[in-house]
Protein backbone atom coordinates (compact mmCIF):
# COMPACT_ATOMS: atom_id res chain seq x y z
CA UNK A 1 0.00 0.00 0.00
CA UNK A 2 1.19 3.50 -0.74
CA UNK A 3 2.11 5.74 2.14
CA UNK A 4 2.65 9.04 0.29
CA UNK A 5 -0.47 9.31 -1.89
CA UNK A 6 -0.09 13.03 -2.65
CA UNK A 7 3.49 13.01 -3.85
CA UNK A 8 4.12 9.45 -5.04
CA UNK A 9 4.19 10.56 -8.70
CA UNK A 10 6.14 13.77 -8.12
CA UNK A 11 9.71 14.26 -9.27
CA UNK A 12 10.45 17.91 -9.99
CA UNK A 13 13.55 17.05 -12.04
CA UNK A 14 11.31 15.87 -14.90
CA UNK A 15 8.00 16.83 -16.51
CA UNK A 16 4.91 15.66 -14.60
CA UNK A 17 3.21 12.44 -15.71
CA UNK A 18 1.27 12.58 -18.95
CA UNK A 19 -2.18 11.00 -18.81
CA UNK A 20 -0.79 7.67 -20.09
CA UNK A 21 1.98 7.59 -17.48
CA UNK A 22 -0.47 8.70 -14.79
CA UNK A 23 -2.89 5.89 -15.70
CA UNK A 24 -0.04 3.38 -15.76
CA UNK A 25 0.78 4.43 -12.18
CA UNK A 26 -2.80 3.63 -11.10
CA UNK A 27 -4.23 7.03 -11.94
CA UNK A 28 -7.91 7.66 -12.71
CA UNK A 29 -8.89 4.43 -10.89
CA UNK A 30 -10.73 6.73 -8.47
CA UNK A 31 -12.88 8.11 -11.28
CA UNK A 32 -13.68 4.61 -12.59
CA UNK A 33 -14.59 3.46 -9.09
CA UNK A 34 -16.64 6.56 -8.21
CA UNK A 35 -18.72 6.60 -11.37
CA UNK A 36 -19.25 2.86 -11.66
CA UNK A 37 -19.38 1.53 -8.09
CA UNK A 38 -20.80 4.47 -6.12
CA UNK A 39 -24.14 4.71 -7.86
CA UNK A 40 -25.40 6.77 -4.91
CA UNK A 41 -23.08 9.82 -4.83
CA UNK A 42 -24.04 10.44 -1.20
CA UNK A 43 -22.08 7.33 -0.23
CA UNK A 44 -18.89 9.13 -1.37
CA UNK A 45 -19.77 12.05 0.89
CA UNK A 46 -20.14 9.65 3.84
CA UNK A 47 -16.90 7.86 2.97
CA UNK A 48 -14.90 11.09 2.90
CA UNK A 49 -16.53 12.21 6.15
CA UNK A 50 -15.65 8.90 7.84
CA UNK A 51 -12.07 9.07 6.55
CA UNK A 52 -11.57 12.22 8.64
CA UNK A 53 -10.33 14.37 5.76
CA UNK A 54 -10.17 18.00 6.87
CA UNK A 55 -9.73 21.03 4.62
CA UNK A 56 -6.05 21.69 3.95
CA UNK A 57 -6.46 25.38 3.12
CA UNK A 58 -6.06 26.38 6.74
CA UNK A 59 -9.43 26.21 8.47
CA UNK A 60 -9.43 22.41 8.91
CA UNK A 61 -13.17 21.91 8.47
CA UNK A 62 -14.46 18.38 7.81
CA UNK A 63 -14.57 17.99 4.03
CA UNK A 64 -17.35 15.39 3.90
CA UNK A 65 -19.48 17.41 6.30
CA UNK A 66 -19.09 20.48 4.07
CA UNK A 67 -20.27 18.49 1.05
CA UNK A 68 -23.29 17.16 2.96
CA UNK A 69 -24.73 20.71 3.10
CA UNK A 70 -25.16 20.83 -0.70
CA UNK A 71 -28.87 20.51 -1.53
CA UNK A 72 -29.37 17.36 -3.58
CA UNK A 73 -32.34 15.70 -5.23
CA UNK A 74 -34.50 16.54 -8.24
CA UNK A 75 -35.71 19.91 -6.89
CA UNK A 76 -32.25 21.22 -5.93
CA UNK A 77 -30.93 24.20 -7.91
CA UNK A 78 -28.75 23.55 -10.93
CA UNK A 79 -26.09 23.87 -12.10
CA UNK A 80 -23.98 23.08 -9.07
CA UNK A 81 -20.37 24.20 -9.03
CA UNK A 82 -17.07 22.88 -7.73
CA UNK A 83 -14.24 25.39 -7.32
CA UNK A 84 -10.64 24.48 -6.56
CA UNK A 85 -8.94 27.19 -4.53
CA UNK A 86 -5.45 27.36 -6.00
CA UNK A 87 -4.85 30.97 -4.98
CA UNK A 88 -1.94 30.08 -2.71
CA UNK A 89 -0.98 33.57 -1.50
CA UNK A 90 -0.55 33.12 2.25
CA UNK A 91 3.00 34.36 2.88
CA UNK A 92 5.31 31.48 3.70
CA UNK A 93 3.09 28.91 1.97
CA UNK A 94 4.37 26.92 -0.99
CA UNK A 95 2.75 23.49 -0.70
CA UNK A 96 0.04 23.60 -3.37
CA UNK A 97 2.63 24.71 -5.92
CA UNK A 98 4.28 21.30 -5.53
CA UNK A 99 1.04 19.45 -6.32
CA UNK A 100 0.02 21.77 -9.18
CA UNK A 101 3.40 21.61 -10.91
CA UNK A 102 4.27 18.05 -9.92
CA UNK A 103 1.11 16.02 -10.60
CA UNK A 104 -1.69 18.02 -12.27
CA UNK A 105 -3.68 14.89 -13.18
CA UNK A 106 -4.02 14.03 -9.49
CA UNK A 107 -5.83 17.33 -8.88
CA UNK A 108 -8.07 16.78 -11.90
CA UNK A 109 -8.91 13.26 -10.72
CA UNK A 110 -9.74 14.52 -7.22
CA UNK A 111 -11.95 17.20 -8.74
CA UNK A 112 -13.87 14.75 -10.95
CA UNK A 113 -14.56 12.50 -7.93
CA UNK A 114 -15.62 15.49 -5.82
CA UNK A 115 -17.82 16.93 -8.57
CA UNK A 116 -19.50 13.54 -8.91
CA UNK A 117 -20.09 13.33 -5.13
CA UNK A 118 -21.98 16.64 -5.14
CA UNK A 119 -23.29 16.17 -8.71
CA UNK A 120 -21.67 19.37 -9.96
CA UNK A 121 -21.55 19.87 -13.71
CA UNK A 122 -19.13 22.77 -13.93
CA UNK A 123 -15.80 23.12 -12.14
CA UNK A 124 -13.19 25.87 -12.00
CA UNK A 125 -9.60 25.91 -10.88
CA UNK A 126 -8.89 29.38 -9.46
CA UNK A 127 -5.14 29.68 -9.88
CA UNK A 128 -2.92 32.50 -8.68
CA UNK A 129 -1.30 34.64 -11.33
CA UNK A 130 2.30 33.87 -10.42
CA UNK A 131 2.05 30.10 -10.95
CA UNK A 132 2.85 30.21 -14.65
CA UNK A 133 4.46 26.75 -14.81
CA UNK A 134 1.43 25.24 -13.07
CA UNK A 135 -0.81 27.07 -15.56
CA UNK A 136 0.99 25.49 -18.54
CA UNK A 137 0.99 22.03 -17.00
CA UNK A 138 -2.65 22.17 -15.87
CA UNK A 139 -3.81 23.40 -19.29
CA UNK A 140 -2.07 20.46 -20.93
CA UNK A 141 -3.45 17.97 -18.39
CA UNK A 142 -7.02 19.31 -18.72
CA UNK A 143 -6.82 18.95 -22.51
CA UNK A 144 -5.56 15.36 -22.11
CA UNK A 145 -8.39 14.55 -19.67
CA UNK A 146 -11.00 15.86 -22.14
CA UNK A 147 -9.36 13.84 -24.91
CA UNK A 148 -9.46 10.67 -22.82
CA UNK A 149 -13.13 11.18 -21.93
CA UNK A 150 -12.61 11.92 -18.22
CA UNK A 151 -14.07 15.40 -18.74
CA UNK A 152 -16.91 16.59 -20.96
CA UNK A 153 -20.18 14.85 -21.79
CA UNK A 154 -21.19 11.46 -20.37
CA UNK A 155 -17.91 10.59 -18.68
CA UNK A 156 -17.04 6.88 -19.08
CA UNK A 157 -20.46 6.47 -20.69
CA UNK A 158 -22.28 7.03 -17.38
CA UNK A 159 -24.26 10.12 -18.32
CA UNK A 160 -22.32 12.25 -15.80
CA UNK A 161 -21.12 15.53 -17.39
CA UNK A 162 -18.37 17.80 -16.14
CA UNK A 163 -16.67 20.81 -17.67
CA UNK A 164 -13.47 22.09 -16.08
CA UNK A 165 -12.17 25.63 -16.66
CA UNK A 166 -8.92 27.21 -15.51
CA UNK A 167 -9.26 30.78 -14.19
CA UNK A 168 -6.04 32.73 -13.66
CA UNK A 169 -6.42 35.37 -10.97
CA UNK A 170 -5.34 38.98 -11.41
CA UNK A 171 -3.81 38.82 -7.94
CA UNK A 172 -5.10 39.78 -4.51
CA UNK A 173 -4.63 37.86 -1.24
CA UNK A 174 -8.29 38.17 -0.25
CA UNK A 175 -9.23 35.96 -3.23
CA UNK A 176 -8.16 33.02 -1.07
CA UNK A 177 -11.20 33.67 1.17
CA UNK A 178 -13.85 31.41 -0.36
CA UNK A 179 -16.68 33.93 -0.75
CA UNK A 180 -14.28 36.63 -2.03
CA UNK A 181 -12.98 34.05 -4.49
CA UNK A 182 -16.53 33.50 -5.76
CA UNK A 183 -17.00 37.25 -6.29
CA UNK A 184 -13.72 37.32 -8.18
CA UNK A 185 -14.83 34.40 -10.39
CA UNK A 186 -17.98 36.42 -11.14
CA UNK A 187 -15.76 39.26 -12.39
CA UNK A 188 -16.28 41.49 -9.36
CA UNK A 189 -14.09 43.09 -6.71
CA UNK A 190 -13.06 40.30 -4.37
CA UNK A 191 -14.91 41.49 -1.27
CA UNK A 192 -16.06 38.66 1.01
CA UNK A 193 -19.78 37.93 1.23
CA UNK A 194 -22.00 37.69 4.29
CA UNK A 195 -22.46 34.17 5.65
CA UNK A 196 -25.10 32.75 5.76
CA UNK A 197 -26.02 31.87 3.13
CA UNK A 198 -23.01 29.59 2.88
CA UNK A 199 -21.61 28.83 -0.59
CA UNK A 200 -22.75 25.21 -0.28
CA UNK A 201 -26.30 26.57 -0.61
CA UNK A 202 -25.80 29.82 -2.52
CA UNK A 203 -22.35 30.28 -3.99
CA UNK A 204 -21.13 30.99 -7.52
CA UNK A 205 -23.86 32.81 -9.50
CA UNK A 206 -26.15 32.08 -6.53
CA UNK A 207 -25.94 28.31 -7.08
CA UNK A 208 -24.76 25.57 -4.67
CA UNK A 209 -20.96 25.61 -4.71
CA UNK A 210 -18.18 23.73 -2.98
CA UNK A 211 -14.80 25.45 -2.67
CA UNK A 212 -11.83 23.27 -1.68
CA UNK A 213 -8.10 23.76 -1.42
CA UNK A 214 -5.80 21.98 -3.92
CA UNK A 215 -4.28 19.62 -1.35
CA UNK A 216 -7.70 18.62 0.00
CA UNK A 217 -8.93 17.62 -3.46
CA UNK A 218 -5.78 15.59 -4.14
CA UNK A 219 -6.77 13.25 -1.27
CA UNK A 220 -10.26 12.36 -2.46
CA UNK A 221 -9.58 9.72 -5.14
CA UNK A 222 -7.07 7.93 -2.92
CA UNK A 223 -9.73 7.58 -0.20
CA UNK A 224 -12.12 6.13 -2.79
CA UNK A 225 -9.59 3.62 -4.09
CA UNK A 226 -7.90 2.54 -0.83
CA UNK A 227 -10.64 3.09 1.76
CA UNK A 228 -11.15 4.66 5.15
CA UNK A 229 -9.00 2.30 7.24
CA UNK A 230 -5.98 2.79 4.99
CA UNK A 231 -6.47 6.56 5.06
CA UNK A 232 -6.77 6.74 8.84
CA UNK A 233 -3.74 4.47 9.18
CA UNK A 234 -1.55 7.00 7.36
CA UNK A 235 -1.98 9.46 10.21
CA UNK A 236 -0.58 9.69 13.73
CA UNK A 237 -3.58 11.56 15.10
CA UNK A 238 -7.37 11.67 14.87
CA UNK A 239 -7.32 13.57 11.55
CA UNK A 240 -6.86 11.22 8.64
CA UNK A 241 -4.18 11.07 5.99
CA UNK A 242 -0.86 12.68 5.29
CA UNK A 243 -0.05 16.39 5.17
CA UNK A 244 2.31 18.52 3.16
CA UNK A 245 4.51 20.23 5.75
CA UNK A 246 6.95 22.94 4.79
CA UNK A 247 9.70 24.99 6.40
CA UNK A 248 11.15 28.32 5.28
CA UNK A 249 13.58 30.69 6.98
CA UNK A 250 17.19 30.18 8.07
CA UNK A 251 17.24 26.41 8.40
CA UNK A 252 19.77 24.14 6.70
CA UNK A 253 17.37 22.56 4.19
CA UNK A 254 14.16 24.51 3.64
CA UNK A 255 11.55 22.50 1.76
CA UNK A 256 8.19 20.76 1.69
CA UNK A 257 7.54 17.11 2.56
CA UNK A 258 4.55 14.76 2.64
CA UNK A 259 4.47 13.24 6.14
CA UNK A 260 1.93 11.47 8.34
CA UNK A 261 -0.58 13.94 9.75
CA UNK A 262 0.45 14.63 13.34
CA UNK A 263 4.27 14.36 13.20
CA UNK A 264 5.91 16.64 15.75
CA UNK A 265 7.23 20.09 14.97
CA UNK A 266 10.68 18.89 16.03
CA UNK A 267 10.68 16.04 13.50
CA UNK A 268 9.79 18.42 10.69
CA UNK A 269 12.29 21.04 11.75
CA UNK A 270 15.22 18.79 12.68
CA UNK A 271 14.86 15.56 10.66
CA UNK A 272 13.54 17.09 7.44
CA UNK A 273 14.65 20.73 7.42
CA UNK A 274 18.04 19.82 8.92
CA UNK A 275 17.75 22.14 11.92
CA UNK A 276 18.88 25.74 12.21
CA UNK A 277 21.79 27.04 10.15
CA UNK A 278 25.10 26.94 12.01
CA UNK A 279 25.48 29.76 14.51
CA UNK A 280 21.74 30.52 14.66
CA UNK A 281 19.21 29.65 17.33
CA UNK A 282 15.49 29.15 17.00
CA UNK A 283 13.62 32.09 18.47
CA UNK A 284 10.07 31.25 17.38
CA UNK A 285 7.98 30.04 14.49
CA UNK A 286 4.68 30.60 12.77
CA UNK A 287 3.30 27.05 12.43
CA UNK A 288 1.11 27.45 9.36
CA UNK A 289 1.66 30.63 7.39
CA UNK A 290 1.60 34.35 8.08
CA UNK A 291 -1.78 34.46 9.80
CA UNK A 292 -0.99 32.07 12.66
CA UNK A 293 0.20 32.85 16.20
CA UNK A 294 3.89 32.47 17.00
CA UNK A 295 4.97 29.42 18.95
CA UNK A 296 8.38 28.95 20.60
CA UNK A 297 10.90 26.30 21.63
CA UNK A 298 8.69 24.79 24.36
CA UNK A 299 6.22 23.79 21.63
CA UNK A 300 8.69 21.78 19.53
CA UNK A 301 7.43 18.39 20.70
CA UNK A 302 3.80 19.12 19.90
CA UNK A 303 2.10 17.22 17.11
CA UNK A 304 1.39 19.26 13.99
CA UNK A 305 -2.34 18.64 13.81
CA UNK A 306 -5.32 20.97 14.00
CA UNK A 307 -6.35 20.14 17.58
CA UNK A 308 -2.90 20.08 19.20
CA UNK A 309 -1.64 23.31 17.66
CA UNK A 310 -5.02 24.89 18.43
CA UNK A 311 -4.69 23.97 22.10
CA UNK A 312 -1.24 25.57 22.21
CA UNK A 313 -2.83 28.89 21.21
CA UNK A 314 -2.07 28.93 17.51
CA UNK A 315 -3.37 27.27 14.35
CA UNK A 316 -1.85 24.64 12.08
CA UNK A 317 -3.10 26.74 9.17
CA UNK A 318 -1.48 25.60 5.95
CA UNK A 319 1.18 23.51 7.73
CA UNK A 320 4.04 25.51 6.25
CA UNK A 321 6.18 26.91 9.05
CA UNK A 322 8.13 30.16 8.96
CA UNK A 323 11.15 30.12 11.23
CA UNK A 324 12.32 33.17 13.19
CA UNK A 325 15.99 32.91 14.15
CA UNK A 326 17.74 34.84 16.92
CA UNK A 327 19.56 37.14 14.48
CA UNK A 328 16.36 38.36 12.84
CA UNK A 329 14.40 41.12 14.57
CA UNK A 330 10.96 39.91 15.71
CA UNK A 331 9.55 43.44 15.54
CA UNK A 332 10.79 43.77 11.95
CA UNK A 333 9.23 40.43 11.08
CA UNK A 334 5.87 41.36 12.55
CA UNK A 335 6.05 44.73 10.77
CA UNK A 336 6.65 42.95 7.46
CA UNK A 337 3.68 40.64 8.08
CA UNK A 338 1.37 43.48 9.10
CA UNK A 339 2.34 45.62 6.08
CA UNK A 340 1.30 42.70 3.90
CA UNK A 341 -2.10 42.38 5.56
CA UNK A 342 -2.69 46.16 5.52
CA UNK A 343 -1.94 46.26 1.79
CA UNK A 344 -4.09 43.24 1.01
CA UNK A 345 -7.12 44.21 3.12
CA UNK A 346 -10.03 44.60 0.72
CA UNK A 347 -11.18 47.70 2.60
CA UNK A 348 -14.71 46.46 3.12
CA UNK A 349 -14.99 46.64 6.92
CA UNK A 350 -13.61 49.22 9.32
CA UNK A 351 -11.60 47.21 11.87
CA UNK A 352 -9.50 45.73 9.05
CA UNK A 353 -9.29 48.77 6.76
CA UNK A 354 -8.30 51.15 9.59
CA UNK A 355 -6.88 48.82 12.22
CA UNK A 356 -4.18 47.30 10.03
CA UNK A 357 -2.63 50.59 8.78
CA UNK A 358 -2.72 51.88 12.35
CA UNK A 359 -0.93 48.75 13.55
CA UNK A 360 1.68 49.28 10.79
CA UNK A 361 2.27 52.87 12.00
CA UNK A 362 2.76 51.71 15.58
CA UNK A 363 5.11 48.91 14.54
CA UNK A 364 7.09 51.20 12.22
CA UNK A 365 7.59 53.68 15.04
CA UNK A 366 8.69 50.96 17.47
CA UNK A 367 11.02 49.37 14.92
CA UNK A 368 12.69 52.70 14.17
CA UNK A 369 13.17 53.42 17.88
CA UNK A 370 10.55 56.14 17.93
CA UNK A 371 7.93 54.18 19.85
CA UNK A 372 6.39 55.21 23.16
CA UNK A 373 5.80 52.80 26.06
CA UNK A 374 2.02 53.10 25.66
CA UNK A 375 2.31 51.91 22.03
CA UNK A 376 2.46 48.29 23.18
CA UNK A 377 -0.95 48.63 24.84
CA UNK A 378 -2.29 50.42 21.76
CA UNK A 379 -1.07 47.56 19.58
CA UNK A 380 -2.71 45.01 21.88
CA UNK A 381 -5.95 47.03 21.75
CA UNK A 382 -5.84 47.01 17.92
CA UNK A 383 -5.52 43.22 18.00
CA UNK A 384 -8.67 43.04 20.11
CA UNK A 385 -10.57 45.38 17.76
CA UNK A 386 -9.57 43.23 14.79
CA UNK A 387 -10.36 39.98 16.61
CA UNK A 388 -12.90 37.29 15.74
CA UNK A 389 -16.49 38.51 15.63
CA UNK A 390 -15.63 42.13 14.83
CA UNK A 391 -14.88 41.74 11.14
CA UNK A 392 -16.54 40.51 7.98
CA UNK A 393 -14.00 37.77 7.24
CA UNK A 394 -10.94 36.10 8.75
CA UNK A 395 -8.28 38.42 7.26
CA UNK A 396 -7.95 40.85 10.16
CA UNK A 397 -8.29 38.26 12.95
CA UNK A 398 -5.58 36.27 11.14
CA UNK A 399 -3.40 39.36 10.80
CA UNK A 400 -3.75 40.01 14.54
CA UNK A 401 -2.43 36.54 15.42
CA UNK A 402 1.30 37.13 14.82
CA UNK A 403 1.06 40.60 16.45
CA UNK A 404 -0.67 39.45 19.63
CA UNK A 405 1.58 36.43 20.04
CA UNK A 406 4.75 38.44 19.43
CA UNK A 407 3.68 40.75 22.27
CA UNK A 408 3.35 37.62 24.41
CA UNK A 409 6.60 35.85 23.55
CA UNK A 410 8.91 38.67 22.45
CA UNK A 411 7.78 41.50 24.73
CA UNK A 412 11.35 42.06 25.97
CA UNK A 413 12.44 42.66 22.38
CA UNK A 414 9.74 45.28 21.89
CA UNK A 415 10.81 46.92 25.16
CA UNK A 416 14.46 46.95 24.07
CA UNK A 417 13.46 48.94 20.95
CA UNK A 418 11.66 51.44 23.20
CA UNK A 419 14.50 51.70 25.75
CA UNK A 420 17.42 51.84 23.29
CA UNK A 421 15.47 54.02 20.82
CA UNK A 422 16.72 51.92 17.91
CA UNK A 423 16.45 48.42 16.48
CA UNK A 424 19.04 46.32 18.35
CA UNK A 425 19.32 44.05 15.29
CA UNK A 426 20.38 46.86 12.94
CA UNK A 427 24.06 47.79 13.05
CA UNK B 1 -10.44 49.79 -30.56
CA UNK B 2 -9.92 46.18 -29.61
CA UNK B 3 -8.25 44.09 -32.30
CA UNK B 4 -10.04 41.17 -33.93
CA UNK B 5 -7.65 38.82 -32.16
CA UNK B 6 -8.38 40.36 -28.74
CA UNK B 7 -12.14 40.17 -29.37
CA UNK B 8 -11.92 36.51 -30.37
CA UNK B 9 -9.90 35.61 -27.28
CA UNK B 10 -12.38 37.46 -25.05
CA UNK B 11 -15.40 35.80 -26.71
CA UNK B 12 -13.88 32.40 -25.94
CA UNK B 13 -13.59 33.27 -22.24
CA UNK B 14 -17.17 34.57 -22.04
CA UNK B 15 -18.44 31.04 -22.81
CA UNK B 16 -16.86 29.72 -19.62
CA UNK B 17 -19.27 31.60 -17.36
CA UNK B 18 -22.97 31.86 -16.62
CA UNK B 19 -22.81 35.68 -16.85
CA UNK B 20 -20.92 37.68 -19.44
CA UNK B 21 -19.46 40.13 -16.89
CA UNK B 22 -17.68 37.28 -15.14
CA UNK B 23 -15.16 37.27 -17.98
CA UNK B 24 -14.19 40.92 -17.48
CA UNK B 25 -11.02 40.13 -15.52
CA UNK B 26 -9.93 37.66 -18.21
CA UNK B 27 -10.72 40.30 -20.83
CA UNK B 28 -8.49 42.89 -19.15
CA UNK B 29 -5.71 40.33 -18.85
CA UNK B 30 -6.01 39.50 -22.55
CA UNK B 31 -5.69 43.17 -23.51
CA UNK B 32 -2.79 43.58 -21.09
CA UNK B 33 -1.01 40.59 -22.62
CA UNK B 34 -1.23 42.23 -26.05
CA UNK B 35 -0.51 45.85 -25.05
CA UNK B 36 1.40 45.64 -21.78
CA UNK B 37 -1.21 47.64 -19.84
CA UNK B 38 -4.89 48.63 -19.80
CA UNK B 39 -5.54 52.21 -20.93
CA UNK B 40 -8.69 54.30 -20.32
CA UNK B 41 -9.62 53.66 -23.94
CA UNK B 42 -9.26 49.88 -23.45
CA UNK B 43 -11.41 50.09 -20.29
CA UNK B 44 -14.15 51.78 -22.36
CA UNK B 45 -13.85 49.21 -25.18
CA UNK B 46 -13.88 46.18 -22.86
CA UNK B 47 -16.74 47.62 -20.78
CA UNK B 48 -18.84 48.05 -23.94
CA UNK B 49 -18.19 44.44 -24.89
CA UNK B 50 -19.17 43.24 -21.39
CA UNK B 51 -22.32 45.40 -21.11
CA UNK B 52 -20.75 47.17 -18.12
CA UNK B 53 -20.17 50.84 -17.44
CA UNK B 54 -16.50 51.91 -17.74
CA UNK B 55 -16.62 53.01 -14.08
CA UNK B 56 -17.82 49.58 -12.92
CA UNK B 57 -15.05 47.91 -14.92
CA UNK B 58 -12.42 50.33 -13.59
CA UNK B 59 -13.47 49.58 -10.01
CA UNK B 60 -12.68 45.93 -10.76
CA UNK B 61 -9.44 46.80 -12.59
CA UNK B 62 -8.06 48.87 -9.73
CA UNK B 63 -8.88 46.20 -7.13
CA UNK B 64 -6.38 43.68 -8.48
CA UNK B 65 -2.62 43.96 -8.06
CA UNK B 66 -1.72 42.80 -11.54
CA UNK B 67 -3.95 44.81 -13.83
CA UNK B 68 -1.66 47.65 -14.87
CA UNK B 69 -3.54 50.93 -15.39
CA UNK B 70 -0.34 52.79 -16.29
CA UNK B 71 2.21 51.91 -18.98
CA UNK B 72 5.00 49.59 -17.82
CA UNK B 73 8.41 48.78 -19.24
CA UNK B 74 9.13 45.97 -21.68
CA UNK B 75 10.00 43.66 -18.78
CA UNK B 76 8.23 43.85 -15.42
CA UNK B 77 10.40 42.74 -12.52
CA UNK B 78 8.36 41.68 -9.49
CA UNK B 79 10.40 41.15 -6.36
CA UNK B 80 8.80 39.30 -3.45
CA UNK B 81 8.70 41.42 -0.28
CA UNK B 82 6.82 38.95 1.93
CA UNK B 83 8.02 37.40 5.15
CA UNK B 84 10.23 34.46 4.13
CA UNK B 85 12.02 36.52 1.47
CA UNK B 86 12.36 39.38 3.99
CA UNK B 87 14.05 37.01 6.46
CA UNK B 88 16.34 35.69 3.70
CA UNK B 89 17.56 39.07 2.48
CA UNK B 90 14.85 40.86 0.48
CA UNK B 91 16.06 44.33 1.51
CA UNK B 92 19.56 43.73 0.09
CA UNK B 93 18.16 42.33 -3.16
CA UNK B 94 15.77 45.28 -3.51
CA UNK B 95 18.56 47.81 -2.87
CA UNK B 96 20.81 46.03 -5.35
CA UNK B 97 18.12 46.07 -8.06
CA UNK B 98 17.32 49.75 -7.42
CA UNK B 99 21.01 50.71 -7.66
CA UNK B 100 21.60 48.58 -10.72
CA UNK B 101 18.55 49.91 -12.60
CA UNK B 102 18.77 53.46 -11.24
CA UNK B 103 15.08 53.47 -10.24
CA UNK B 104 12.95 53.05 -7.13
CA UNK B 105 10.13 50.51 -6.60
CA UNK B 106 7.18 51.42 -8.81
CA UNK B 107 9.32 53.16 -11.43
CA UNK B 108 10.35 52.38 -15.02
CA UNK B 109 13.86 52.83 -16.42
CA UNK B 110 14.35 55.81 -18.77
CA UNK B 111 14.92 53.47 -21.73
CA UNK B 112 11.57 51.79 -21.04
CA UNK B 113 13.19 48.40 -20.60
CA UNK B 114 12.36 47.55 -16.96
CA UNK B 115 9.62 48.32 -14.46
CA UNK B 116 10.40 47.31 -10.86
CA UNK B 117 7.48 46.37 -8.59
CA UNK B 118 7.18 44.75 -5.18
CA UNK B 119 4.98 41.66 -5.15
CA UNK B 120 3.48 39.56 -2.38
CA UNK B 121 4.66 36.03 -1.58
CA UNK B 122 5.44 34.08 -4.76
CA UNK B 123 4.96 30.72 -3.05
CA UNK B 124 8.55 29.56 -3.42
CA UNK B 125 9.62 30.29 0.15
CA UNK B 126 12.05 27.35 0.39
CA UNK B 127 14.09 29.11 -2.31
CA UNK B 128 13.92 32.67 -0.95
CA UNK B 129 14.69 35.39 -1.91
CA UNK B 130 12.75 35.25 -5.16
CA UNK B 131 11.50 37.42 -8.01
CA UNK B 132 9.68 37.06 -11.31
CA UNK B 133 10.48 38.79 -14.58
CA UNK B 134 7.40 38.51 -16.77
CA UNK B 135 6.36 34.86 -16.56
CA UNK B 136 9.72 33.53 -15.40
CA UNK B 137 10.55 32.77 -11.77
CA UNK B 138 14.04 33.32 -10.35
CA UNK B 139 14.93 31.88 -6.96
CA UNK B 140 17.74 31.71 -4.37
CA UNK B 141 18.76 35.21 -5.43
CA UNK B 142 22.12 36.81 -4.68
CA UNK B 143 23.36 40.16 -6.02
CA UNK B 144 25.69 38.29 -8.42
CA UNK B 145 22.83 36.12 -9.65
CA UNK B 146 20.67 39.20 -10.23
CA UNK B 147 23.45 40.73 -12.37
CA UNK B 148 23.63 37.60 -14.54
CA UNK B 149 19.84 37.44 -14.91
CA UNK B 150 19.52 41.11 -15.92
CA UNK B 151 22.12 40.60 -18.67
CA UNK B 152 19.75 38.11 -20.35
CA UNK B 153 17.20 40.92 -20.71
CA UNK B 154 19.68 43.56 -21.90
Amino acid sequence: MIDRPLTKNIDLSREPFSIKEYEAAGGYQGVHKALKEFTDPKSIVDLVKNAGLKGRGGAGFSTGLKWSFVPMGPDAPRPRYLVCNGDEMEPGTFKDRLLLEGDPHSLIEGMICTAYAIQAEVAYIFLRWGYTLAEQRLSKAIAEAYQAGYLGKSILGTGFNLDLHLHISAGRYICGEETALLNSLEGKRANPRTKPPFPQVSGLFGKPTIVQNVETLCNVHHILVHGVDWYKGLSRCEDGGTKLYGVSGKVKKPGVWELPMGVTVREILEDHAGGMRDGLKLKGFLPGGASTDFLVEEHLDLKMDYATIGKAGSRMGTGTMIILDDQTCPVGMVLNLTRFFAQESCGWCTPCRDGLPWSVKLLEAIEKGEGKPEDLDRLAAQCRFMGPGNTFCALAPGAAEPIQSSLKYFKEDFERHLAEKRCPWRS
Amino acid sequence: MLTVEERQEIEKEIHHYEHKQAACIEAMKIVQRHRGWVSDESIRDIAAMMDMSPTALDSVATFYNLIFRKPVGKHVIMICDSVSCWIMGYENMRDHLCRKLGIQLGETTADGRFTLLPIVCLGTCDHAPAMMIGDTLYRDLTPEKIDTILKQYA
